[in-house]
């Protein structure tokens, strides 16, 4: 009755083969294509420098005031835009200036592909149910893996630094805007779609008259997770080499440097309190239509 | 308060059918068609959906909707009518059936032919108005003329005389939610009207309106319709709405037509128990019109005009000298006369058939 005790299981060496096999065979085809992937993402890394050093090399009173407006224009809040420089001047003011603008470039360039790439994949999602089942699963997966698993393959192929760092808070915060958009649009009142087809919308216009503007507001919501979880990510980023406030974060968890982690970690949280206020602000705005001024 | 209702002189009901629907069957669920033919051999709506699980949403509908008239279909809850509505500019698909409009097969059409036939010909007001909320009165107004392509500006301007025909002008920069339903239901209309498509399909369009502002809105249609003769598919359950504003009323109980005719046949012959319940508390006096009553012969003294409703003409009636009255066309023309026992009997409703016989 012994294996009854034992769960029937492939034998050690035949695992360890199967796991050499695999991971040998990844090596050897990440060696061969490496080059050609890199090379793809090549456009991508220079933008991310570029925008960096742009960011670093502008005169400091012009970002602010740049932070102002968009802190302004965004949630139409004095105080809002005043506590965004207030923050901005504290955390320079403790010397994290660079990292905080190398942080805010990794930031703008990872919710701009998940934007770019997010929206047209839960467009077709809330189009096709079959999309919507095939893709599911690999949301969940993306929000549930572990990960420094997935972080492996990833640095296996680029190396570190900056663009596998940028893939790796891509993929752990792409899922709630594709989520969301596909939500948002299956969300939109059937009577007006019904009513949208009956004057004889073809389906781009449905989409771009009816569906993308009634879904906005979920669709924003989407967006500003995205940011939050992009700066969830800025301190596992640095792992691989991505620069920013998550660089001394980790130096600090790795040397027991209390301080400094706390002031680099409070930055973080600054700016993700502004980016969240003003995009949520933002999105409420999208929709004020909805809370006309009661008749009667 | 009794907007004369509606003339409807027989030669112009007779108006060539603008919309045929023929043997229409809607059967809900995944394999609909396997049960035309039980449904034909007579399967109960109730023995379909129990032992087979599909939905008998219309039972053979066969229909001809004048041209230039308003035909009013009218049921109770899930009697069919929505979806019947529905098939005339295939928002729902048929099970099987034949609709025409201008001898043209609407269920022939491929998706670009049945777009631009919903751009064009029909137009489409809903129970709950089905605005775009993000978008003004105006936008609103304008929406089916830029669908078809039409710049927004042209559109707008354009739109802008159906929002002062339904009395909106000044709210074109407003948005629906600072409306009220009964200003929403006109913005619905409006924004109907403005493709000019010949056909406007009404869906329950005045059921959520408070009964004054209902009544306010059957006016405007009515006088819209003055000018327009559009042929308008008017759904309702509301018996006194389908006889204020039908030309002609079909009847729909659990997906079959059971009655067919204008106001005046529904009231004077009601087909089955279940009709001359439904119209059972409806004021007799106000509804029948004297044509209705009329007999052979003429009369001296006083004319009454053929759509003159009892309860004017009883009055009339019984200051004659011998209770008779002439009763004229709109041209003035005499074409018979009524008597005072007439319109006195009229007045009482038919007894039910048999009272035991009881309808499901």
């Amino acid at each position: 009755m012994d294996w009854l005790a034992e769960f029937p299981s492939l034998g050690k060496r035949d695992l360890r083969d199967l796991k050499k096999g695999i991971d040998g065979s990844f090596r050897e085809w990440s060696r061969s294509n490496g080059d050609a992937i890199e090379a793809f993402f090549d456009p991508l890394y220079f933008f991310l420098v570029w925008l960096e050093k742009l960011l670093i090399a502008t005169p400091w009173p012009i970002i602010l005031v740049l932070v102002a407006a968009f802190a302004y224009l965004g949630s139409r809040s004095w105080q809002l835009a005043l506590g965004s420089v207030v923050s901005f001047m504290l955390i320079g003011y403790f010397g994290m200036w660079k990292d905080m603008m190398a942080t805010i470039s990794l930031i703008s360039v990872a919710t701009l592909i998940c934007i770019a790439v997010g929206i047209p994949i839960g467009i077709l999602m809330s189009r096709y149910d079959r999309v919507q089942s095939a893709i599911t699963p690999i949301l969940d997966l993306m929000q549930t893996i572990p990960i420094f698993v997935y972080l492996l393959p990833v640095v296996m192929l680029l190396g570190i630094g900056r663009v596998p760092g940028l893939i790796a808070v891509c993929v752990y915060a792409l899922p709630p805007i594709i989520r969301l958009t596909n939500l948002g649009i299956r969300l939109v009142d059937k009577e007006i779609l019904e009513a949208a087809d009956a004057f004889g919308s073809s389906y781009r216009q449905k989409l771009f008259s009816v569906q993308i503007p009634l879904a906005l507001p979920n669709i924003f919501a989407g967006v500003n997770q995205t940011i939050m979880m992009a700066l969830a990510m800025v301190v596992i980023a640095s792992m691989i080499g991505v620069k920013g406030l998550g660089m001394p974060v980790l130096q600090a968890v790795q040397n027991q440097y209390l301080t400094l982690g706390l002031m680099n970690g409070l930055a973080i949280v600054a700016l993700a309190i502004i980016f969240d206020r003003v995009s949520q602000r933002y999105g409420q705005r999208l929709q004020a239509h909805r809370y006309g001024k009661e008749h009667e | 308060m009794v907007k004369d209702f509606k003339r409807i002189d027989m030669g112009k009901s007779m108006n060539k059918p603008k919309l045929k629907i023929k043997n229409l069957y809607k059967i809900f669920g995944p394999k609909g068609e396997s049960f035309i033919d039980p449904v034909k051999n007579g399967i109960s709506k109730q023995e379909l959906l129990d032992n087979h699980g599909h939905v008998l949403g219309l039972n053979d509908i066969n229909l001809d909707i004048p041209e230039q008239r308003i035909q009013v279909i009218m049921g109770l809850s899930g009697s069919g009518k929505s979806t019947l509505i529905r098939h005339i500019n295939r928002l729902i698909e048929p099970t099987s059936g034949e609709i025409t409009v201008d001898d043209e097969d609407i269920l022939a059409m491929s998706q670009l032919q049945l777009r631009e036939f919903r751009r064009k010909k029909t137009s489409m007001v809903f129970q709950k108005f089905a605005l775009l909320p993000h978008r003004t009165v105006a936008q609103n107004v304008a929406y089916g003329l830029t669908i078809q392509g039409q710049h927004e500006g042209v559109a707008k301007e354009k739109s802008h005389k159906w929002i002062e025909s339904v009395g909106l002008s000044g709210f074109e920069e407003r948005y629906p939610s600072q409306l009220s339903g009964g200003m929403q239901q006109r913005v619905g209309l409006a924004r109907a009207l403005a493709t000019d498509a010949p056909i406007l399909l009404m869906d329950e369009a005045f059921s959520a309106l408070d009964p004054l502002i209902r009544t306010d809105m059957q006016n405007i249609l009515l006088d819209l319709q003055k000018d327009l003769h559009k042929t308008i598919v008017f759904i309702t359950h509301d018996l006194d709405e389908a006889l204020r504003i039908g030309d002609n009323i079909a009847i729909l109980r659990d997906g079959k037509i059971i009655q067919k005719g204008n106001p005046q046949e529904i009231i004077m012959k009601p087909a089955d128990n279940y009709i001359s319940d439904f119209i059972k508390d409806i004021n007799r006096g106000k509804v029948i019109e004297v044509r209705s009553i009329m007999q052979k012969g003429s009369s001296k003294g006083v004319s009454l005009d053929s759509s003159c409703p009892l309860e004017d003409a009883l009055k009339i009636l019984n200051n004659e000298k011998n209770n008779e009255c002439s009763v004229v066309d709109d041209k003035g023309k005499k074409i018979g006369k009524v008597t005072l026992d007439a319109a006195i009997s009229a007045l009482f409703r038919e007894k039910s058939l048999k009272k035991s016989e009881k309808y499901k």
